[in-house]
């Protein structure tokens, strides 16, 4: 395979001190660990600072009760399937996705789409995959099936540092995760269509700004559809990928003026995914890199 | 512990939004024939939705000559006659009332009386249009119509800068800076509501101030077009919008929507006269200015259908209707109530499955970049700005063991208060112990 695209267009010194980083101590030590653990120590401080500095109708109950119900089908989800222990980690990143993302009345509506949405994995299975993002998943059950369940696409607020710091923390994770690409290529795409509405409309670059800084499109970024467990295997498919969510987020909110246009044109759009993978097939991706060579899969050691 | 039994409640509405100041426009601009500069600087909204049907009415407090009155309204589609409508202030004042930020009042016990349960709340509140030149400015006169006292021109434009030259050629004076503004709307193929007074018509209905508008229309645009309105806007501008929905809580879905803080127990001094109303403006101020102006405050949302205690009668099916409610079941409404005040707690579905929510905005043509866009929730946990007094007990300490207890406790709880109180505001903390000292002592009624 010819060096990917993303590589070739890094300058000269980046990619070196990038590679640097990556043979250093603290480079291999960052890059061999589990970027779940990452993922959890990234949403865990979101979720604390929603509590804690943003109001977000979250009470601990509900938090706890997510928890316990996402482990608990992930436990027996696995015994039942002989599937490995360790996705223990990912019922605990749906678990926060959960928590930070769907608001109820109730005590019952949390866990039982946490439920759902980890039971899903177990059961809408395509090519040693599954198919849903199971927060994605649980999201759109609480939306369309639940009574007293909603999400809040305002509730961040738009605070520039905050987006920042957490799109900063996000690289990070995906990095980690080699899905980097998918994120930038969906950022890039909505972003572009969003800056285009502008220039049409006339309209000012503040709505741009308010646009951007919201904390639930970065979430989305650099959480949900990055999972690289629910995307294409191969890079040029995961692009064409993003730029149909991309598109159909786009579409959905400003064009049918309709809301949580990002999590209904990603759950929408899941279903290409296996025709995706049918179409350029590749190597299905593993959460923990060989432990031999923690490199062996980073684009930029390829340069 | 001290022990809160509840003898007496006594809820006093606060007039929070009578004196409003000043000409004001949201949803679009007032287009003064006058030199003198209209400032914007608060305004009320009814909307009433239920899927696509939506029913806008805006609240007029121009407070100009009437004939130098114009509105401009982007509107979703070309509306004809039978969807405007001229409704009563009546409606608005009822909504206001009805949801208006409150002040609970409650007694201690006497401390060495023996404890007696606390009794149930008791029941509340005393509580011609030229069409010259149209075309070369793209300008497209879709309809003209008089309702009430307004003539009414609904205008297509196929460009900016030709609307506002149609604007101007017939006669109103928009604020410069106005086609940049308008520009959006045209290009998302929105439609302009066009109202002007007309003289004759309002001397026949005698009344002395301009009555509100409403419109009903489908579409999925769950918005306000707000931004029209910053024009002419020189500060902060207050807009509260009373959104009447079938399921639940509405809020912002790209503004943060943040509950006020509320229901803590304050000085009790804040009963008299009108320290609740100077208290509600700054710790709204307050909270305002700490989020940059950048939030919507929900001061209020319930299900119509019930409230314990009313601070005023809940509105009749007739006062719904007229606040744009469609989707009422035909017949069997609620009985009319003829006490005021509590009404049966009824489940959600049953009598008028309607939903307030009230939501206060205070902006700035920085802060709020774009139109205000909404959704309704599935969430109906109550919410109220609701302000509690608790007034002591006046005794002597030595007349029982518990009565010093309670005292000491009694201090404690003051000081919590007054903190509360100074946290709120920003008021200077020793001026509210010194009022709170002086405050006289209340009975129960």
């Amino acid at each position: 395979m010819t060096m990917p695209a993303a590589t070739t267009r890094r300058s000269v010194p980046v990619r070196r001190w990038r590679s640097a980083f990556l043979r250093s101590r603290l480079g291999v030590r960052i890059t061999s660990i589990d970027a779940r653990y990452l993922q959890i120590g990234f949403l865990g401080s979101f979720l604390l600072f929603g509590a804690l500095a943003r109001d977000f109708a979250l009470r601990p109950e509900q938090v706890v009760l997510t928890f316990a119900a996402a482990l608990l089908t992930q436990l027996a989800g696995a015994r039942l399937t002989g599937l490995p222990g360790h996705s223990l980690l990912s019922a605990a990143v749906t678990a926060l996705g959960l928590s930070i993302l769907v608001r109820a009345d109730s005590l019952w509506v949390h866990p039982l789409v946490a439920m759902l949405a980890i039971g899903a994995k177990f059961v809408i299975r395509w090519n040693g995959k599954h198919l849903y993002n199971p927060a994605n998943l649980g999201v759109m059950i609480a939306l369309l099936l639940l009574p007293g369940a909603w999400i809040s696409p305002g509730q961040w607020g738009s605070d520039m540092l905050l987006a920042l710091w957490v799109a900063t923390f996000g690289v990070t994770v995906s990095a980690s995760a080699r899905r980097f690409d998918i994120a930038w290529a969906f950022l890039a795409i909505y972003v572009g269509l969003l800056a285009l509405r502008i220039v049409y409309l006339g309209a000012r670059w503040a709505v741009l700004e308010n646009q951007l800084s919201s904390g639930a499109l970065i979430l989305f970024t650099f959480f949900m559809i990055t999972d690289p467990m629910t995307t294409p295997n191969h890079r040029l498919m995961r692009f064409v990928y993003a730029a149909i969510v991309a598109i159909g987020a786009f579409v959905w909110t400003y064009v049918f003026f309709s809301t949580n246009g990002l999590v209904w044109a990603l759950f929408l759009a899941t279903p290409l995914v296996p025709l995706l993978d049918r179409l350029m097939p590749a190597a299905k991706f593993q959460w923990r890199p060989p432990a031999a060579s923690p490199l062996a899969g980073l684009p930029a050691s390829t340069g | 512990m001290l022990k809160r039994a509840m003898v007496a409640v006594v809820i006093a509405v606060a007039p929070v939004l009578s004196g409003v100041p000043e000409a004001a426009a949201f949803c679009g601009f007032y287009v003064g024939k006058a030199d003198t500069s209209l400032f914007n600087e608060a305004s009320q909204v009814i909307l009433a939705r239920d899927g696509w049907r939506t029913t806008l009415s805006m609240m007029n407090d121009y407070k100009g000559e009437p004939s130098d009155f114009a509105l401009v309204v982007p509107v979703p589609v070309v509306l004809r006659r039978d969807q405007v409508k001229v409704i009563e202030k009546k409606t608005f004042d009822r909504l206001d009332a009805y949801s208006a930020p409150r002040l609970a009042e409650y007694f201690d016990d006497d401390p060495c009386l023996p404890r007696v349960l606390p009794s149930p709340m008791a029941s509340s509140a005393p509580d011609t249009v030229r069409r010259r030149g149209a075309d070369a400015l793209g300008v497209k006169v879709e309809d003209s119509f008089s309702v009430g006292e307004y003539d009414i021109v609904i205008l297509s434009a196929r460009e900016s800068d030709g609307l506002e030259t149609w604007l101007v050629q017939n006669g109103y004076r928009i604020p410069s800076g106005a086609a940049p503004a308008l520009r959006p709307y045209i290009l998302q193929g929105m439609k302009f509501f066009v109202a002007k007074v007309n003289l004759k018509a309002q001397a026949r209905t005698g009344a002395q101030f301009l009555r509100p508008l409403q419109f009903s229309f489908d579409s999925e645009k769950f918005m306000l077009p707000m931004r029209l309105g910053m024009i002419n806007a020189t500060g902060p501008q207050d807009l509260i919008v009373y959104v009447l929905s079938r399921e639940g809580r509405v809020e912002s879905t790209n503004y943060r929507t943040v509950k006020l803080p509320a229901n803590m127990t304050l000085p009790t001094y804040l009963r008299d006269g009108r320290q609740f109303t100077d208290f509600y403006k700054t710790m709204f101020d307050q909270q305002a200015r700490r989020e940059n102006y950048k939030v919507v405050f929900t001061e209020y949302f319930w299900d119509m259908s019930w409230c314990d205690p009313c601070a005023a009668d809940p509105l009749s099916r007739e006062e719904l209707l007229a606040a744009g409610v469609s989707w009422l079941p035909p017949d069997g409404g609620p009985p009319p109530s003829s006490q005021p005040g509590r009404r049966p707690p009824l489940p959600p579905s049953a009598a008028n499955p309607v939903m307030l929510t009230r939501l206060h905005v205070r902006y700035t043509p920085e802060s709020f970049p774009e139109d205000l866009a909404f959704q309704e929730t599935k969430d109906r946990q109550n919410f109220q700005a609701r302000y509690v007094l608790q007034h002591p007990w006046r005794g002597s300490p030595d007349k029982c063991k518990a009565a010093s207890d309670y005292l000491k406790a009694l201090r404690e709880r003051q000081d919590r208060e007054a903190r509360a109180l100074a946290n709120l505001t920003g008021w200077d903390i020793n001026d509210i112990r010194r009022q709170q000292s002086r405050a006289p002592a209340v009975t129960p009624r």
